[in-house]
Parts: structure tokens; C-alpha cells; sequence
């Protein structure tokens, strides 16, 4: 269940996210979820898109960095206190967040957000047994 | 144990001619203090107008104590007792908030500095032929020059170094098979667990002993460090209002810091009562000058306590022995050899705008040194200054200051605002 | 003052003869007590017995930098340890340091220049000095408390940093002479006037100057920033740390003081004197040291010498500010960088490239700052923030510990460093001197 994020090493100066949105673009790659982790100097885009090895091949050969990372989507109730209860669940069972991030458009009635974790199978084990919803590429794929 | 002096006849003097030359030196610097404004004043309310009216060292009690408070209300001159053209060296303490404090040296006051500290290295039994690399910081801070000084006058090749930057330090020991070095036991223990990130082994040191002082550390801490790096540690003990190192220095027996007492009149006192104590009470520490030309201070309760073995040393030494710093009578913390006060980091935290109101300061160990970890809670404009539990009076205004920002940072301009030592990297 | 007259006001001709006769002799010590000199010597087929006047100091080998490094760490002394009383390191080019070893005698001597360095400054016994310059391995701090301690002033020993505290001191104890870089002083400035402190009330009224290049232009501005008379010094450590040559109050060059310290200018290329009061590198022979003389040191500084005799009276030749480096040495604060440094302690570190450049910058009232590029190989990249910051500090630790100096570390994309031939421009200087 575990979807891949492309992360690209971007340095702060004008019109570079703007390089890499265009050139996934012109490729007919579809961005889903995107954030940007940044200091004074750099930023680091994490991205979840359609078509990620092509995403990559297609950024290093224009010579950006990139690299591929196992994060986890999953479903969270659009209301207050749905995110609380996903924290609790992680909490209780010692599993830690590196960083999240939510997903430009909505799957279903819920939000969909991504979950960079710790140890990412163990993750995915105590969610599902707590009956949360994750999504996988298949699905991601389809809608 | 061979034994080595640096001047046999003062070292091992008998005790009885000690006191006699005490009591003639103290006439001298009574006489001298009375040239300043300070004790012109003090003395003459305690109904001492001269030398003379100290009959015998049990007058001692008659001169009233001097205090740290006393030196700071006598910033910048009202200790000085000789014209500033005789004065060729002055020292001051940090302080770049609050009253600092200052001391000033004629060339022969530096000149017996020197000795003494020449003496205390020639008691660990290291010569001339030593490779001698000092790691405490040069500058305002005694600890550097004092030492320099006195390894020069021995003969030792010196390798002035100051503090911080581990892996250098660690190359030149290598390099230059230094045998002895002056550093706090914090940083010794720190090296040591740095050695091998940083691609160093003990084999490739000559090292054969270390001073160590700036800092309290228990007799297991020396013992370990023996241990660890096979070496001799002695225990150094000065405070800059004594001039700095060489105030009390053990010798080759390492039971307790031989205290120069031809140079400087230790006494142990309660620190409630002001009441001399005898041998083996612990109490606070008290030291009169008695070499010191251009400062000389009389009776000066340095907040440290300690107390005096008993008995003879096996070196023969008559200078009586002072135990390890056991503790101290103020608030003031000891950070990797800085002397800090909690009063002085909240001056300087408390001019920053974006301070709020409330502020810890912590201290903890990280690996072997100490870290100083100070908590602060943001300023918040909308919420104006945050009180937490506390009624705390408002902040008060004091204007913007840039010196806590780390603009003037970088391995040459470390330690912003609390003097001293701060280890720079690694 | 002129501190030492007999040595420094004396008659070209007689100065020539003790040059001669210390010469002779230094060529007889090193050749006898230095297998390094004895095998450069033996090598140019000269011996000590050729060397007859000053004149012949063009038959003796010349020394560079990189001797230096492969005689590391004692090769180049000619006294044996036990009578080196003080050593001084600085970080070298590449990997070892440069090492100097003093003798006690020659702690004395450099004491001496110090004084007559300080006495050339318009300092007299009795005035109060305050040092900023670092104390420690830096030869800055301690040569100048040497020589001040020699003329009998009274020392402040500050050391460097710590801007307010050396505000106060002046404040409190009104010391006439400052010694620091001349960027400290003008920055001292801002501090001061932030504090509500105005420059032009100092105490201070003699500055000397050095350990960085700097022009007329700071000069004027500091003079009328603190109202005070701002001299340049000039010293490297190998030579003995400052105290080689100092302007006098008439500031048209720097008086070396050529009966210790005897300078020739060569064309670097060559290796063939200039003509007289031409532009090339300075070459200094050491002739009075006894713990590690040095013959014709290339010190790769560009600068000209005048040999007229100065309106001070003094004779000693002016050797002109600093005009350029024959190498691609920076001077970063007060402290020498070598791009190579840089490049060794990059390389030095798992999976990064040398793919860099060295930005230096000084903006109006502050210090210098610099600043190290780097590429960032996939290798070394992380999707994860506090990993790459990591590595930022790392690399600012080790840079640290290795050149003693502090630098800003940026992380760039892979191929946006500025590449001329194929070869990248390693440093890039915005530094309006």
C-alpha cells in the first residue's frame, strides 16, 4: 500500500518550481499532491504524481536531483477531529511522523493526505488494523 | 619520587619563618592598599592606619573582608594603588552586562605571577624539556597567559593553542608529542570521546600529564581521566583576582593544591560567622595578596569552598594544602570553565525584542561537555507578555541590542557575550 | 619615537655591512644546522663560503610555501626542540600546517620589531594598548603583546570578538592605541553608534592595522570615522608574525626593518630580481633567527620597495601596501584561505564533488563573510530537510576546525557553479577594499 513521492532539490531563486511543473506538464504527467519543505537558501518539492519512474527519468535528464521515497496515503474524515484520531492511533502504537502533506483534489467524501512515517510497514500494518483506509497507486491510478 | 623544586629554601620553609614573613609582607601590602581609595576608607574604619597596628598575624581578624561587590564598586581605579605608568597589564573579568571587575599588574607583579606558576609546574615535576600545549583560552581570561607565562619561564616549548577546535588540538598533540596540557577536565574527557571520529588513537600521544582546572570535577573524574589517557592530572586551582593560575597547585603526591603561601594568606572561614575555621572544616575560602604592587587586596572572599589538609605533605612542601572546590557560597555556575551567573543571562536574553517574559536556563551534558540550553517564550503582540502560572513583573524596556545575534560569529569571534571558553566546534 | 635608532636611522652603507655580516652568518648556521638548507644549498652548488657580501644573497635558494609542507613539522628548524620555546601553526594550503619555531631569542627579537613596529605607529612607553587581534596560534595577538610589553605600554588583552566588551574597555580605561584588522575597526563603528556610542570621542588615536589588505580609501574612512591616525602593519608567520615592516606617521609605505628582515623583489616567474622600485613578489631572508631562519621566503605578496630615506629619518625602505597575491590566497577576517583548503575538506567529506566556489563578501560595516557553494550530487541528497541541514553543518564544522574560520554554507543545484574552459572560477571576491 505504500505509494512513491518524487523529491526534487530545488534552490530558491525565481521560476524553478515553475521549471519543473511545466516540464511534467509538457511530459503529461499529472501532479496529485505537492508541498515544499524549504529553508532560506533551498527547498526541497515532494510530489505525488501519475506517472512517477517517468517523472524522474525525465527531471534527471534535465539534470535536476531527484529521488524516490515510500510515503503512505490515507483516507482521513473530513471533520473536526479526523486527523486527531489517525495521530492517536499512530501515537499509541510508537510510530513516528516525519512529515505530511494533503492532496490537491479530494477522492471521496474524505481527505486524502500524505504520510511520510519512521517505519512505513509497520504504519500501514496498525492502520488497517484499525480499520483506516488507505490508498494505493492502483486507485490513484484510476481516479 | 624525585622530588624538584623551583626554590627549595621558600618551598620548604619552615613554618614559623612563613608567618614571619607573612606578617612583614602584609605590614607592606597594608601600607601599600592604603594608597588606594578603596582601603584608605575601609582601613580607617577598622581603625587600621598602617602597617604597623598589625602586630601579629592573629590581627589578621581586625581587617575587615573584601568582597566581589567591594571590586566591582572599585571599577575602574579605586583599587589601584601605583601611577598607570607602572602598570603594564590589566585583566578584567567578563561582564559586558553588569560591573566587571579589573585588575591590574606592575611589570613585578607580573614578574612573580610568572614565578609562581613556574614554581607549580616544576612541582609536577615537568622541566624545560617538555612540549607544553596550553588549550585555555588567551586573552582577558587568565587562564592562557598565566600559564604560558610560567611554561615560558621554565623552558618548556609552548604551543599556544587556546581552547576549542578538537581535531587540531588533537593533531598538534600528535605532531608534536606534547607531553603536558593545561585544559578542563570537561574537554579532556571530550577528546577522549572524539578520538576516534576523529581518526586519532591514544598511541599516537606522548602525552605524560595534564592541568586541570577552571572548573570543578570530582577526585573520580581525575581518576578516570588518569585511566583513560595513562596519564598524571594535577589539579589547578586560581581566580583572576588573585592574578589567575598558580594561586594553588599540586605536586607529584596530588593530595591537595599546595597553596603559595609566601605569595598570597589563605584562610578558611564560615561563611555565616566571618570566623576562621581550623583544619579539615570545610569553609569558604579567603586570600590576601601579598606580592601584588598595583592591586592588592586584602582579606577576599572568593565564594569558593574548600578546606586545608592536615599534616605535612610527603614533598616536604610546608605551604599548606587546599582541598578540591567542594562547592560554592553563591549562585554562580561553572559552564566548560566560564564562569557564568544566571543574572547575566537574563541581561542579555531579556534585551532581545522577541523575548517574551519567561525564560529557563538549563545545563546539560552532551557527550562531556556542558551545554547551556536557555528555553525562552516568544514575545507575542497580540497577547503582549505571556504569564505562565507566575506573576512575573512586566519586562522592562531596555533598548534593542544586536550582540546577541549571531552576527559576529565564527571560530575567531566566539563567545558573545560570557567571556572565556566557549568551545568553538566539534 | 624611533625605538631601536642606531638600527633603524643608520647610514645605507654601514646597514649594508651588518646585512652582510648576518647573512654570512646565517648561511653558515642553517648549512651546518639544517639538512634541508644544507641539501637546497649543496644542490645550487652554493656554499657559505661564497657568501661574502649581501649581494650574494642571489646565489642561496629560494624557499616557497610548499617547503614548508613537506617539512612538516620540523624539518625546517635549524635549532634542536628543547631550545624552541614557542610554536605557532596556521593552517597551510593543503592538509599539514605551517608550522614557525621560535627560540627565546628569537621571541626577543620579535618583541624588538614589535616595539619599533609600535614606536612607528606613534606609540610611546607608558601609553595604554588595547589588542584585538586573536590570541593564541595566530600570531596577531601575542606578537603585539610581546612588543608592547617590550616598549612598557600598558596591555589590554582583549583578543578578538566580543565587540561590546571591547567597546566598554576602551570606554572605561581609554586606551590611545588599538591593534586589530582594519574591517574590525570600521565595524566597531556600527556597534558603537547602535549603543549610542559616537566613534569620533574615542580614546583611541593610533590604530595599527593589519593582517588583511586594505586601501587609502578605508584608511580615510576609518581616520574619519574615529578620529584617529590609522597605520599599516605588515608580518606573516613565517617570517615571525607581525612586526616585519610598519608605516610611520608619514604613511607613504612600510618601513621593513631590513637589518632583521631582508627583502628583494623578484618576478615570480623568473625568479630574477626587478628592477629597482619595480612591482613583484616579496622575498624575505630572516638574518638574525636562530629557531628557524629562513632564506629568500617567497611570501607571494606583490609590493614594490623605496629605498629613499623617509622624512622620519628613518633609513630602513618602504616596502608599499600589499598590491596583489602571485596565488589565489584570500584573506577571509584576518585569516588566509586557500581555495585548496576548501577543496580538501569537501573531498574529505562522503559523496560530495569538488564542484564549489568561495563567495567573500563585506557589506558596508560588516565583516567579512564567507560564504562556500556547493553542488549537491544525488548522492548526498535527502528528501528529508534535517538531513541536508546536517550536511550544511558539517561541512561548516569540519571548515571550521581545519582554516579556524567561519563560513556559510549553501547547497546548489548540480551544474549552476559558473564554469570558464571547463574549469570552475573557485572564488568570487565582492569585497570593495
Amino acid at each position: 500500500m505504500k505509494l512513491i513521492q518524487i523529491s526534487v532539490f530545488l534552490e530558491n531563486r525565481k521560476g524553478r518550481l515553475h521549471d519543473v511543473c511545466s516540464l511534467l506538464g509538457n511530459h503529461d504527467i499529472n501532479i496529485r499532491a505537492l508541498t515544499i519543505a524549504e529553508s532560506p537558501e533551498f527547498g526541497i518539492l515532494r510530489m505525488v504524481v501519475d506517472k512517477p519512474k517517468d517523472a524522474v527519468d525525465i527531471l534527471k535528464r534535465k539534470g535536476f536531483i531527484a529521488k524516490l521515497t515510500d510515503i503512505v496515503a490515507v483516507e482521513v474524515d473530513d471533520r473536526p477531529g479526523g486527523l486527531a484520531h489517525i495521530l492517536q492511533i499512530l501515537y499509541d502504537n510508537s510510530i513516528n511522523v516525519e512529515y505530511m502533506y494533503g492532496f490537491v483534489e479530494k477522492f471521496s467524501d474524505k481527505a486524502l493526505l500524505v504520510f511520510r512515517f519512521d517505519s512505513p510497514d509497520k504504519a500501514i500494518l496498525v492502520l488497517k488494523k484499525n480499520k483506516i483506509n488507505l490508498v494505493g497507486a492502483k486507485h490513484l491510478g484510476k481516479i | 619520587m624525585e622530588i624538584y623544586y623551583r626554590d627549595k629554601s621558600i618551598e620548604t620553609i619552615d613554618r614559623i619563618s612563613l608567618k614571619k614573613l607573612q606578617l612583614e609582607k602584609l605590614r607592606k601590602t597594608i601600607d601599600n592598599a592604603l594608597k588606594t581609595r578603596f582601603y584608605k576608607e575601609r582601613l580607617k574604619k577598622a581603625g587600621v592606619k598602617s602597617g604597623r597596628d598589625i602586630k601579629s598575624m592573629a590581627d589578621l581578624e581586625k581587617i575587615p573582608f573584601t568582597t566581589k561587590d567591594d571590586l566591582r564598586g572599585c571599577y575602574t581605579d579605586g583599587l589601584l594603588s601605583v601611577n598607570m605608568d607602572e602598570v603594564i597589564r590589566l585583566h578584567t573579568s567578563s561582564g559586558t552586562t553588569g560591573i566587571p571587575t579589573v585588575i591590574y599588574h606592575t611589570r613585578s607583579d607580573l614578574d612573580n605571577w610568572t614565578e609562581l606558576v613556574a614554581r607549580s609546574i616544576i612541582a609536577t615535576g615537568a622541566n624545560k624539556k617538555d612540549i607544553f600545549q596550553n588549550m585555555m583560552t588567551y586573552g582577558l581570561f587568565t587562564g592562557g597567559l598565566g600559564l604560558h607565562y610560567g611554561a615560558e619561564r621554565v623552558g618548556m616549548t609552548v604551543i599556544p593553542v587556546g581552547g576549542g577546535n578538537t581535531k587540531r588540538q588533537m593533531q598538534l598533540m600528535k605532531d608534536f608529542k606534547t607531553t603536558v596540557i593545561h585544559i578542563t577536565p570537561s574537554y579532556m574527557l571530550h577528546i577522549y570521546s572524539k578520538l576516534e571520529e576523529c581518526g586519532f588513537s591514544l598511541n599516537d600521544f606522548n602525552l605524560k600529564k595534564a592541568y586541570m582546572g577552571a572548573e570543578p570535577y570530582s577526585e573520580n573524574t581525575r581518576k578516570k581521566i588518569e585511566r583513560l589517557f595513562n596519564i598524571d592530572a594535577y589539579n589547578s586551582y586560581g581566580l583572576s583576582e588573585m592574578n589567575g593560575p598558580g594561586v594553588a597547585f599540586e605536586c607529584v603526591y596530588k593530595t591537595g593544591m599546595h597553596a603559595w603561601e609566601d605569595a598570597y594568606i589563605m584562610e578558611i572561614i564560615d561563611p555565616k560567622t566571618g570566623r576562621t575555621l581550623p583544619e579539615e572544616m570545610e569553609g569558604e575560602i579567603v586570600f590576601t595578596t601579598l606580592d601584588r604592587r598595583a592591586t592588592p587586596i586584602l582579606r577576599y572572599r572568593t565564594r569558593d569552598q574548600a578546606f586545608v589538609y592536615k599534616g605535612l605533605c610527603k614533598c616536604k612542601r610546608t605551604h599548606r594544602r587546599l582541598s578540591r572546590i567542594t562547592g560554592r557560597t553563591d549562585d554562580m555556575l561553572i559552564i566548560n570553565g566560564v564562569n557564568v551567573f544566571p543574572s547575566q543571562i537574563e541581561e542579555v536574553i531579556m534585551r532581545i525584542p522577541e523575548v517574551g517574559n519567561n525564560y529557563q536556563v538549563q545545563l546539560e551534558k552532551e557527550g562531556a561537555l556542558d551545554k547551556l540550553i536557555v528555553k525562552v517564550e516568544i514575545y507575542s503582540k497580540k497577547k503582549g507578555y505571556r504569564y505562565e502560572g507566575k506573576n512575573i513583573a512586566p519586562r522592562p524596556e531596555l533598548p534593542a541590542s544586536k550582540d546577541y545575534a549571531a552576527r559576529d560569529s565564527g571560530s575567531n569571534f566566539v563567545s558573545q557575550n560570557l567571556g572565556g571558553i566557549l568551545w568553538q566546534s566539534n | 619615537m624611533i625605538w631601536n635608532k642606531e638600527m633603524e636611522c643608520m647610514d645605507l652603507e654601514n646597514l649594508k655591512n651588518i646585512q652582510s655580516e648576518r647573512l654570512k652568518k646565517t648561511a653558515e648556521y642553517v648549512y651546518k644546522n639544517s639538512p634541508f638548507y644544507k641539501k637546497k644549498m649543496d644542490q645550487k652548488g652554493v656554499h657559505p663560503d661564497d657568501i661574502k657580501s649581501i649581494d650574494d644573497i642571489v646565489k642561496l635558494p629560494v624557499t616557497i610555501k610548499e617547503d614548508m609542507r613537506d617539512c612538516y613539522p620540523f624539518k625546517l628548524f635549524s635549532a634542536p626542540l628543547k631550545e624552541v620555546s614557542e610554536i605557532h601553526v596556521s593552517s597551510g594550503t593543503t592538509g599539514n600546517f605551517t608550522v614557525v619555531g621560535y627560540s627565546r631569542e628569537d621571541i626577543r627579537l620579535w618583541a624588538e620589531v614589535m616595539a619599533r613596529a609600535l614606536a612607528c605607529a606613534g606609540a610611546e612607553p607608558g601609553d595604554m594598548i588595547q589588542i584585538a587581534y586573536g590570541y593564541g596560534l595566530f600570531t596577531g595577538g601575542l606578537g603585539f603583546h610581546y612588543g608592547a610589553m617590550e616598549m612598557g605600554l600598558t596591555i589590554i588583552p582583549v583578543s578578538s570578538g566580543q565587540t561590546k566588551r571591547q567597546l566598554k574597555l576602551m570606554n572605561d580605561f581609554k586606551p590611545k592605541i588599538l591593534a586589530c584588522t582594519p574591517s574590525y575597526c570600521l565595524y566597531m563603528a556600527e556597534e558603537a553608534r547602535e549603543i549610542g556610542m559616537d566613534p569620533r570621542k574615542s580614546s583611541w588615536q593610533i590604530g595599527s592595522f593589519g593582517a588583511e589588505p586594505w586601501s587609502e580609501s578605508m584608511r580615510k574612512e576609518i581616520e574619519s570615522t574615529w578620529d584617529m591616525t590609522a597605520t599599516d602593519v605588515y608580518g606573516l608567520s613565517e617570517i615571525t608574525g607581525p612586526g616585519v615592516a610598519h608605516e610611520c606617521a608619514y604613511k607613504k609605505g612600510l618601513h621593513i626593518f631590513s637589518d632583521v628582515f631582508y627583502p628583494e623583489v623578484i618576478d615570480p616567474k623568473t625568479l630574477k630580481s626587478v628592477k629597482k622600485g619595480e612591482t613583484g613578489e616579496l622575498v624575505i631572508t630572516t638574518l638574525n633567527k636562530k629557531g628557524m631562519p629562513l632564506l629568500r621566503y617567497g611570501t607571494r605578496d606583490v609590493v614594490s620597495i623605496n629605498y629613499e630615506r623617509c622624512a622620519c629619518g628613518r633609513t630602513s625602505p618602504r616596502i608599499s601596501k600589499i598590491l596583489g597575491r602571485t596565488d589565489d590566497m584570500i584573506i577571509v577576517r584576518g585569516i588566509n584561505v586557500f581555495p585548496s583548503q576548501i577543496e580538501h575538506v569537501l573531498l574529505s567529506i562522503e559523496g560530495i564533488k569538488p564542484h564549489y566556489q568561495l563567495v567573500v563578501d563585506r557589506r558596508a560595516g560588516e565583516l567579512d563573510e564567507l560564504e562556500v557553494v556547493v553542488e549537491v550530487e544525488e548522492k548526498i541528497f535527502s528528501d528529508e530537510m534535517k538531513s541536508l541541514r546536517a550536511l550544511e553543518e558539517k561541512i561548516k564544522k569540519e571548515i571550521g576546525s581545519t582554516l579556524g574560520i567561519f563560513a556559510k554554507v549553501k547547497l546548489v543545484e548540480p551544474k549552476t557553479i559558473e564554469r570558464s574552459e571547463g574549469k570552475a572560477k573557485r572564488v568570487i571576491d565582492k569585497r570593495a577594499l
